[in-house]
């Protein structure tokens, strides 16, 4: 069961990376996690917020779609659109180190969502855009009645 | 964010904090850079000390340093990384191009 959600919708302007990074680990921190679980969801939205940023859109505006929820057993799902270029060849983009941008990028965002998060998933059309599923399950650290 | 330089001898020690994004990566970079081009150093230390977030920009940022650096044949070091920017740097085998320490 659902027990919480929030939406929001941004410009991809570089700035806002860090805004909706804080924003998610501070929606989540009604799950009482870890240091290093905020630290890993942090890192894994900025991947996918900075995708949309440097790839869907390249350098023109476009609308960033955040979707966080929250259901039962401290499960968090995230959702990160993006009405962008869309990906060619999805496994591909997501093998580590392959990029479409060379010099100052790794080619390692999609490694690391993998990596930082329980689940990845990945939808796109070419020409109408991407969509990352991603999710991960808080641990339960006390039993606190309620 | 900020970048911080140091220079001793032919040793050029970039003192990074703040959080290192794409946004930010681009500003470290040049200041990185500039003081690469202007001392010529054998080795370069990027201090992570003051890092408080990093995603893979920043392993593009160190990446694109190993390879301006191997221009001259100058070593890379990366120093003082707190625990939640190691584990990022772990995952990119990033050992293999710098010498990687933990704080
Ligand atoms: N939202 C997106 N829209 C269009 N293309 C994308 C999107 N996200 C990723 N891609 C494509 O997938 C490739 C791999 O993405 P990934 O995040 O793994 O690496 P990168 O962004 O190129 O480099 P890094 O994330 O290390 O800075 C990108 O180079 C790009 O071609
Ligand atoms: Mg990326």
């Amino acid at each position: 069961m659902i027990k919480n959600k929030f939406t929001m919708t941004l410009q991809s302007r570089s700035f806002n990376e860090s805004f909706v990074r804080a924003a998610v680990a501070a929606f989540v921190l009604q799950l009482d996690p870890t240091l290093e679980e905020i630290s890993d969801i942090k890192t894994a939205v900025s991947e996918a917020v900075t995708n949309c940023i440097v790839h869907a859109y390249k350098e023109k505006l476009g609308n960033i779609y955040i979707t966080a929820e929250i259901y039962d057993d401290n499960l968090l799902k995230l959702k990160i659109r993006d009405k962008g270029c869309g990906i060619e060849n999805i496994s591909k983009a997501m093998e580590p180190l392959f990029t479409t941008v060379g010099g100052e990028r790794a080619g390692l965002g999609f490694a690391v969502m993998q990596s930082f998060m329980d689940t990845i998933k990945v939808r796109s059309a070419v020409g109408k855009g991407t969509t990352v599923y991603l999710t991960k399950k808080i641990s339960q650290r006390f039993n606190v009645n309620g | 964010m900020s970048v911080e330089i140091n220079v001793t001898g032919e040793v050029v020690t970039a003192y990074l904090s703040g959080e290192l994004d794409h946004h930010t990566a681009k500003e470290m970079r040049q200041a990185i850079d500039a003081a690469i081009e202007l001392n010529m150093p054998t080795l370069v230390i990027l201090d992570f000390k003051g890092i408080t977030f990093m995603d893979s920009s920043g392993i593009g940022l160190v990446m694109g340093r190993y390879r301006l650096l191997q221009k001259t044949g100058a070593d890379l070091h990366i120093t003082e990384t707190p625990p939640n920017i190691y584990k990022v740097f772990r995952l990119s085998g990033i050992e293999k191009l710098a010498k990687l320490e933990s704080r």
